[in-house]
């Protein structure tokens, strides 16, 4: 720690900061805008300027830009100086030459970094009289408005989306002050990252497209603390609501998850609950015919009679459904006769995978881990298609080496622009083993494009080699020796090497090699190696961890005639069981109980379907892909109808008379009857305080303390403000009121903090600038690591597909795979159809050309789309997007063989 | 209309390519080459210069749009840049543009109606001392007065100028 003396007191700073940093970590405030804390420094804008003396005695000093002189151990500097106030005005002054006067039009108005940072100079009057320069916009796609005559050219729009998330179509074009950034035609910006923008841009340039169509000040929504549900990594969020619908999510800052940035898939996939089609009441099949809309005291007393006649229960919960939800059906129809909803096959690649994290040394990696391993293996995964987060991480892991070379240079890491420059491209090793064309491979040393079986072979190869110690290679080895081989000395060369896996391609084969390739790892003495795993949905590992049934077991249950009656709670079984096979049991069925929050094939044919609340309104927990137990809260107490399926479940058990009062009443009880069940999950209660939780007294509220408060939205209801809402299951207020005080960090609902509108008071919210949220990130992992379970796995033999047969892969797309998040239309409109993809040899061998036609058997069911060629993909592969809405068949049990149809 | 170059052109880029160590580099001479042909870049050229050096679009266009010699619109017969940058301004370059659009019957960035000129505001062209300036295609007209900017408008107008 140096010593740092800012304006005659004395503060404790790091010395591998710069000024700007340590001032604003000291809790100071001083103004910027090119500086960004995960983006470093370039100082560009000139914003942060300070005057510095070199000792006690120097009377002068020098005005500096904070954000480019590093720390030193006695520094002065003074922010108050006369001087350098001024020199920070007059370049709002300047920047404002150009910028339009008219904030009360400006989506940014109210949560605006520059507005922030004017009022923080004290720029007030402006002396410039004349024409203001403008531009077009252009169109982005459904994401993000473009206002490009807000822009201050602080740059740090393509900064994020070209330097750190490696877009390629954002540009800065021109020079003077007609700087444009754009891209270079109208046109939907590509990145999965784009949605950022509007979060790292300080001005109204880039701003969320889907909140401007049911717009609110941030000063008017109610936000909560939520978990991203659209994958396993489990980003925080915070979604925001008026009037009863969600109206945007923004990013929650999780030092080890998520950091500043989310994915698009979930910023944007917000809006299923949005869905004009959403089933927002109860229903009974009975009734359907008379066109009436029953009650829902009268769906429930129909469910008890359907329960109290039932031959037997079963329950299949879900995957994507919270830990309590899933625990509800459980209790309901007790363990033998419930499914966390996947199919045996799948249950034994999550089983292998949980195994391999309880395993991992050190416990699974964190995003952050990932960001700061300098040497990959991915081994059997899409990250940008299947964990988009964490593909974000990995390309900050390749830039390692040139952060470590450039710490030997003496320049920190903060200094982006000559930390980029010093390394002139130079990449880390990230090594890839995936069937097709990955958005990796651009920063891949090497991309291993072959079957799933022989990811595996690569896998355990790798291992042994490592095992071995023989990288050196010779001129005997095959080509997969040789590439394991490299990948070996990578691993073994590398200060903390990582390998990815996960369930994409349903193989226990890859998960046991990666497992192989750890182990190996640490006996060869490196401590420091990490496992990080995907899994399929948000709480795969955790619905895993309550050990149901597979659901081919409850199948058979009901073939067999043992249960008659079923509840399926957030799981559209035709996305998991061949559909004759779902039609088959749908006949068997006296009863068919549903509960979900989108409209799915299975709602149709349900005899009662009860309305289940969204994730952003409804309380729970999810477990991510590193164990991590989290808690997600109501952004809005939702309409009438609709309740969290535990809710419901509970509501469900007094109605068939197993209990007098709902078992469930609040959250807390519902988390202490599962921890007691469960021991496993016990730990899951300290994820996040309980809702008794107070300071001082009071809740934590929801809305921000510039709340406009009264509107006559209800006046023609009542002339009364409405009290707001009790909640029950948080210790947060649905209001203004509560305490001022900052909360712990798994209950901060939005980000302020006086002069601070923006986003960027996360300055407040943090122990230091960029650093772990105030009392640590929230949540609690619950695998220590180093838990051996699980025996060594070894490749399995590839049954060899004849000639004419091909072997078909599942592939994802960020937007498009997801269930939820394909029923939010800006998602949707970003996915593209079903397309076959497959090497120009294959496709030569079958007379096909790039978007030519192609019928294929797999199994029972028969698919035709168009074929797209993949430049990497080997021969006899076929690669189909898997969990796309618009399909005929929306369920495939890849990987298998695949017929051509003539 | 699928875009087309003069073989001199063509020859001339083929020629630049490989005089540098990376194609990229190659860009500006290229664009030059483009620009003396065509009088203006394209979007379309654009695009075809990214494909021959096998860099995105966007690449391009951040040239293109960074230098002022670079034009992305077609121009009048001549093209006329008025130095606005301080030396020049404080001497009179608005109503040196002012008057010369008024000769040519135009406005600033257009071209004129007989297809004669486009007159454009340019950034220092590096001849402060000798402010105002004015450069007609490639050559530089100093010292300027009113008198003088209504003489240089009927040459062009008269065709005296090549
Ligand atoms: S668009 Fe926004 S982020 Fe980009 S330079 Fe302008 S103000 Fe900065
Ligand atoms: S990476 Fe996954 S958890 Fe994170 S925002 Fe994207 S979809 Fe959500
Ligand atoms: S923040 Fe320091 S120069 Fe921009
Ligand atoms: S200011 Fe006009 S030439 Fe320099």
């Amino acid at each position: 720690m140096a010593t740092l003396h800012i304006d005659g007191k004395t503060y404790e700073a790091d010395p591998s900061k710069n000024l700007l940093e340590a001032a604003l970590s000291a809790g100071l405030d001083l103004p910027y805008f090119c500086w960004h804390p995960a983006l470093g420094s370039v100082g560009a804008c000139r914003q942060c300027a300070v005057r510095q003396y070199r000792d006690e005695n120097d009377k002068n000093g020098q005005i500096v830009m904070a954000c480019m002189v590093p720390v030193t151990d006695g520094a002065r500097i003074s922010i108050a100086d006369p001087e350098a106030t001024e020199f920070r005005s007059s370049v709002v002054e300047w920047l404002m030459t150009n910028h339009p006067h008219d904030c009360p039009v400006c989506d940014e108005g109210g949560e605006c970094h520059l507005q922030d940072m004017t009022v923080m100079t004290g720029h007030c009057s402006r002396s410039f009289r004349f024409k203001k320069r403008t531009f077009e916009n252009q169109y982005l796609g459904p994401f993000l408005n473009h206002e490009m005559n807000r822009c201050i050219q602080c740059y740090r729009c393509v900064r994020f989306y070209n330097d750190y998330a490696g877009g390629h179509d954002l540009g800065a074009f021109a020079s003077h002050n007609h700087v444009y950034f754009g891209r270079h035609e109208e046109g939907v910006l590509e990145s999965e990252f784009s949605g950022n923008l509007a979060e790292v841009c300080p001005t109204g340039v880039f701003t969320d497209k889907t909140l401007k169509g049911h717009y609110s000040r941030k000063w008017d929504m109610q936000s909560a603390p939520s978990i991203c549900n659209h994958c396993s990594v489990g980003c925080n969020t915070i979604a925001s609501s008026r009037y009863g619908a969600v109206r945007r999510i923004l990013n929650r800052y999780h030092h080890d998850i998520n950091g500043y940035f989310l994915c698009d898939r979930g910023r944007y996939g917000y809006e299923h609950g949005n869905h004009p089609d959403r089933p927002s009441r109860p229903r009974l099949r009975s009734t359907k015919q008379s066109g009436l809309e029953p009650e829902t005291t009268e769906v429930l007393a129909a469910i008890g009679s359907f329960l109290n006649e039932a031959r037997g229960i079963a329950a299949i919960g879900s995957p994507r459904a919270s830990l309590e939800s899933n625990y509800a059906l459980q209790a309901l129809a007790g363990r033998e006769a419930f499914s966390i909803g996947i199919a045996e096959a799948s249950s034994a690649v999550l089983d292998a995978l949980v195994a391999a994290l309880r395993e991992a040394p050190g416990g699974p990696a964190s995003v952050r881990d990932i960001e700061h391993s300098d040497a990959v293996f991915v081994l059997g995964e899409d990250p940008s298609n299947t964990a988009p987060r964490i593909a974000l991480a990995l390309r900050q892991s390749v830039r390692q080496v040139s952060i470590k070379h450039a710490a030997a240079h003496r320049i920190p890491r903060w200094h982006d622009r000559a930390v980029r420059d010093l390394a002139q491209g130079r990449k880390g090793p990230l090594h890839s083993a995936w069937p097709a064309q990955t958005r990796l491979d651009e920063i891949s040393k090497s991309a291993f494009c072959e079957s799933p079986n022989a990811i595996a072979k690569l896998g355990f190869a790798v291992a042994q080699c490592i095992g071995e110690d023989s990288s050196s290679s010779s001129s005997a080895d095959s080509p997969l020796q040789k590439q394991a081989k490299a990948i070996a000395a990578d691993l073994l060369e590398a200060e903390q090497p990582l390998v990815v896996t996960g369930t994409a391609l349903e193989s226990e084969a890859i998960i046991d090699a990666a497992r192989a390739v750890v182990s190996a790892l640490a006996k060869a003495g490196k401590s420091t190696v990490r496992l990080a795993g995907i899994a399929a949905e948000a709480n795969s590992i955790g619905a895993h961890l309550l050990q149901g049934q597979a659901l081919e077991s409850i199948v058979a249950k009901v073939m067999n005639g043992e249960c008659d009656t079923l509840i399926v709670a957030e799981n559209d079984l035709y996305r998991r069981l061949p559909h004759a096979t779902v039609d088959a049991l749908l006949d068997k069925l006296s009863k068919l109980i549903v509960i979900d929050c989108i409209p799915s094939s299975l709602t149709r044919h349900a005899d009662a379907f009860l309305p289940a609340a969204t994730i952003a309104e409804s309380d729970g927990s999810l477990i991510n892909c590193e164990g991590r137990g989290q808690r997600f809260f109501q952004a809005l107490s939702p309409k009438e109808n609709l309740h969290a399926t535990w809710d419901w479940v509970g509501r469900i058990q007094v109605e068939c008379q197993r209990s007098d009062t709902n078992p469930w009443p609040d959250l807390d009880t519902i988390l202490a009857k599962m921890a007691a069940d469960c021991p496993e999950l016990a730990g899951i209660r300290e994820a996040a305080p309980g809702a008794g939780f107070r300071i001082h007294n009071q809740k934590i509220p929801r809305s921000p303390r510039r709340f406009s408060g009264r509107t006559s939205i209800l006046a023609h209801e009542s002339v009364h403000e409405p009290k707001p809402p009790e909640d029950k299951d948080a210790a947060m207020s649905f209001s203004m009121e509560g305490s001022a005080l900052q909360p712990p960090a798994a209950l901060v609902s939005h980000y302020w903090s006086p002069g601070w509108n923006s986003a960027q008071a996360l300055n407040k919210f943090q122990e230091e600038v960029g650093g772990p949220n105030r009392g640590g990130p929230p949540g609690l992992r619950l695998f220590p690591g180093g838990q051996n379970g699980r025996p060594h796995g070894s490749p399995s033999t590839e049954s060899a597909a004849t000639p004419d047969q091909l072997l078909a892969i599942p592939l994802y797309q960020v937007f498009g795979s997801d269930e939820l998040s394909n029923h939010s239309a800006a998602v949707r409109e970003r996915s593209e159809p079903l397309a076959f993809s497959l090497s120009a040899k294959t496709a030569d061998r079958l007379g096909l050309a790039d978007g030519d036609s192609l019928s294929l058997r797999i199994g029972e069911q028969k698919l035709t789309a168009t074929v797209r060629l993949d430049p990497v993909m080997s021969e006899n592969l076929i690669g189909i997007p898997v969990g796309l809405s618009d399909t005929p068949v929306t369920y495939l049990p890849l990987p298998a063989q695949a017929n051509v149809c003539e | 209309m699928a875009f087309e170059l003069s073989q001199e052109t063509l020859d001339t880029i083929d020629k630049v390519i490989p005089r540098y160590p990376q194609r990229q580099s190659a860009l500006m001479m290229i664009l030059h080459a483009i620009q003396k042909e065509q009088g203006y870049l394209s979007l379309e050229a654009q695009e075809w210069v990214a494909e021959r050096l096998e860099i995105a679009p966007i690449k391009v266009r951040e040239v293109v749009t960074f230098y002022p010699f670079y034009r992305e619109k077609p121009v009048g017969k001549h093209y006329i840049r008025v130095c606005r940058t301080l030396s020049c301004a404080l001497n009179g370059s608005y109503k040196i543009c002012d008057r010369l659009c008024q000769e040519l019957d135009t406005k600033p960035g257009e071209i004129s109606p007989d297809g004669k000129a486009t007159v454009e505001f340019a950034e220092c062209l590096a001849s402060c001392g000798t402010a105002p300036v004015v450069m007609v295609d490639d050559d530089m007209y100093e010292n300027l007065t009113e008198d003088d900017i209504v003489e240089l408008a009927r040459r062009i107008r008269e065709e005296e100028i090549k």
